[in-house]
């Protein structure tokens, strides 16, 4: 039972909790901030994953500026209890069966796949400083053109949200 | 015994956990004692001086207030979020100071683990900037959660503050990064183009002499980041009572009040790492005196305070200062032993460059009015971050040049 | 430092894509569906860096870095829709918006 197995089991079930707790959250901020537990997890599995930028970038931009302008919203709206409505007998007790043994489908169709017999080794195997090098080289050199096409979407997406924030004066 | 030698890494990161979490509790209270001593000198007036000699047990006096005060909880407030965000804000202060190198890696203990950092890790910068970027959950979640006006402005004004000045904090720090080709902290510090050497034999390689524009971006960011004056509106008592932390009381209090100075100090250590050189002394290293300067310090603190013991009138009060005279002494002159002085040299210029800045800090809000918050908005992003940016552009081109030039 | 097989991070995501579909179907709110949306980003973004460790290449995570840029555009453009909604129509609930009439 070494250490990374351990991670890997607590980090899973973080993530899976906090999807759940997504679900079954009763006001919004609520599920805001369970949803940040799960992005926290995900990150510590990119860590062990041996992907270390990808991980602080996932924390720096998602974790800390998207879930922040998620926390936003629902403190300006002021997004109080939600109305709940009944949902149909069929959807709860046909459903619910029906969708977890298509989970377990895919799950033993992933499971016995060829690529997933391969091992995960564990972070810090590798120089994370080199792959760091490599990771940047190939984002300005290979995909340069997707780079560039990204900055300028996100000009695009702040003059949208400016436009569409603007009073009528 | 055998789980000692069987387990490096684990056991010498106990220690260094142990150890640094006593002096930073430590060094939060004291550098509330030092803001308001400077605060009062500044105004010709002498700040707390009953409590204990010269106010020194006024830090103590202090956390026991806020132990024993009645802890109010407003009962609307929702409870979860309410009692989370004061631990969130402290406990992300406070991990931040893990990834800090307080001194060369060269320094190990017996089984060789570096004594001067938690956990050297090769991005460090990049999780640091992650760890402040949480920050702002802690500001935002105690606003929304105390359900209560002034609350709720404070902590949605203070935490649009928090993320505008970090986009400029994090672009002025990479001209920095530019020069040094690392995100590693000893290789900003010691590296092949990191700050160890000299201009003309005495000007040393710190960052903040080619960066200096970064410097002073970095510093106003800074300032900005941890809501201090001039930058505080959000939590200013003539504005919005207290801000996001109006409905906390007793120990909660005291953790977003630590929490503050948490985020100072590790934005301090940041901005001492990155440009003043980090644990490098200014001096060359063949003035071997230089390795005196720390007990030499210390027998002058212990001298001053012995001067004031004697000339002392109150009897409780000279029993204390005897007492840091003792402290300080004993600490001279154990100081004094070479090994020991040569491994203290790293942490002992590190803490002379941190209060420097911290003394910076608090002689800034001594002294200057604090911004409006549109003016504190538009000075960010019109001028901080368009500054930040011409940094960032034009260092990139003075050092992409001479490659240009040679084809 | 091994053994941990690439398998385990898959069915995870697929968990995790999963419950974030269950979310998006089941609930009422505008603002928790978006996190739902995220959520399922989230899982995708996990498949991929599994992957790329299982390739040993790093193709995986340069496009794992686009899906967070494109994620972070979306969420702006579609946050500052929803609060014209809301301000709009007075409420979050999207059966409440399902008219184009008013």
């Amino acid at each position: 039972m070494n250490i990374a197995i351990i991670m890997f089991f607590a980090c899973a079930l973080l993530s899976v909790a906090g999807a759940m707790l997504l679900i079954l959250a009763r006001e919004p901020i609520h599920s805001a901030l369970a949803l940040i537990l799960v992005m926290m997890a995900v990150a510590v599995l990119y860590l062990l994953l041996g992907a270390p930028f990808i991980a602080a970038v996932q924390i720096i931009v998602y974790a800390g500026a998207i879930m922040v302008l998620f926390v936003f919203v629902i403190m300006l709206l002021n997004a109080g209890v939600e109305e709940r409505t009944d949902f149909s007998r069929i959807a709860k007790f046909g459903g619910v069966p029906l969708g977890f043994l298509l989970l377990l489908e895919i799950a033993h169709s992933l499971y016995h796949s060829p690529v997933g017999k391969a091992i995960a080794n564990g972070a810090g195997s590798s120089n994370d400083a080199a792959d760091t090098a490599k990771l940047s080289e190939m984002l300005f050199r290979q995909y340069l053109f997707p780079f560039e096409a990204t900055s300028i979407l996100i000009l695009i997406a702040i003059l949208g949200a400016l436009v569409l924030a603007r009073k009528e004066s | 015994m055998e789980f000692i030698s069987q387990h490096p890494v684990l056991v010498a990161a106990v220690v260094k956990i142990a150890v640094l979490l006593f002096i930073v509790m430590t060094a939060l209270a004291y550098l509330t004692w030092l803001e308001r001593k400077v605060i009062a000198h500044i105004q010709s007036r002498w700040g707390p001086y009953n409590v204990g000699a010269h106010g020194l047990l006024q830090p103590l006096a202090d956390g026991l207030k806020f132990l024993f005060k009645e802890d109010v909880m407003p009962p609307v407030a929702d409870r979860l979020i309410y009692t989370l965000a004061p631990f969130l804000a402290l406990s992300l202060g406070l991990t931040a100071i893990a990834l800090i190198p307080f001194g060369p890696p060269i320094v190990q203990f017996p089984n060789g683990q570096p004594m001067f950092v938690v956990s050297d890790i090769n991005l460090g910068l990049l999780f640091l900037f992650a760890i402040t970027s949480i920050g702002v959950y802690g500001v935002a979640l105690a606003g929304w959660s105390s359900n209560s006006k002034y609350a709720l402005l404070g902590g949605l004004r203070s935490s649009a503050q928090m993320i505008s000045y970090e986009v400029s904090l994090t672009i002025s720090v990479v001209g920095v990064l530019l020069l040094a080709g690392s995100l590693d902290f000893n290789q900003l510090i010691n590296g092949p183009n990191g700050q160890a050497g000299y201009w003309l034999h005495f000007i040393p390689k710190w960052n903040v002499f080619p960066q200096i524009v970064g410097f002073l971006c970095y510093l106003t960011a800074a300032i900005a980041e941890t809501n201090r004056i001039p930058f505080d509106l959000p939590e200013a008592e003539t504005e919005l009572v207290a801000g996001f932390h109006t409905e906390y009381s007793a120990f909660k209090f005291a953790m977003f009040f630590m929490a503050e100075y948490a985020n100072m100090i590790t934005v301090s250590c940041l901005a001492t790492i990155l440009f003043l050189g980090g644990w490098l002394s200014p001096f060359p290293a063949s003035w071997t005196w230089q390795n005196y300067l720390p007990s030499v310090s210390l027998l002058l603190l212990a001298a001053y305070c012995a001067w004031n013991t004697v000339s002392e009138m109150r009897g409780i009060a000279r029993l204390q200062l005897g007492v840091v005279t003792l402290l300080a002494g004993g600490g001279g002159l154990i100081c004094l032993y070479p090994p020991i002085a040569a491994g203290i040299q790293g942490p002992f210029w590190f803490t002379a460059k941190i209060l420097a800045i911290l003394f910076f800090y608090i002689w800034m809000r001594a002294t200057l009015p604090r911004f409006r918050y549109d003016q504190l908005m538009s000075f960010g992003w019109k001028l901080l971050l368009p500054v930040s940016l011409a940094n960032l552009v034009i260092t990139a081109f003075v050092i992409v040049w001479p490659l240009l030039r040679h084809g | 430092m091994s053994a941990v097989p690439i398998s385990w991070y898959l069915v995870l995501s697929a968990i995790l894509f999963g419950l974030g579909v269950v979310a998006f179907v089941f609930k009422r709110n505008i603002i928790t569906i978006f996190m739902s949306i995220e959520l399922m980003l989230n899982a995708v973004n996990l498949a991929f860096v599994a992957f790329a460790r299982a390739r040993g290449d790093l193709d995986g995570l340069v496009f794992v870095f686009f899906v967070i840029v494109v994620a972070a555009a979306e969420a702006a453009v579609g946050l500052a829709i929803v609060i014209m909604l809301a301000q709009n129509r007075q409420s979050l609930n999207v059966e409440r918006v399902s008219l184009l009439k008013l």
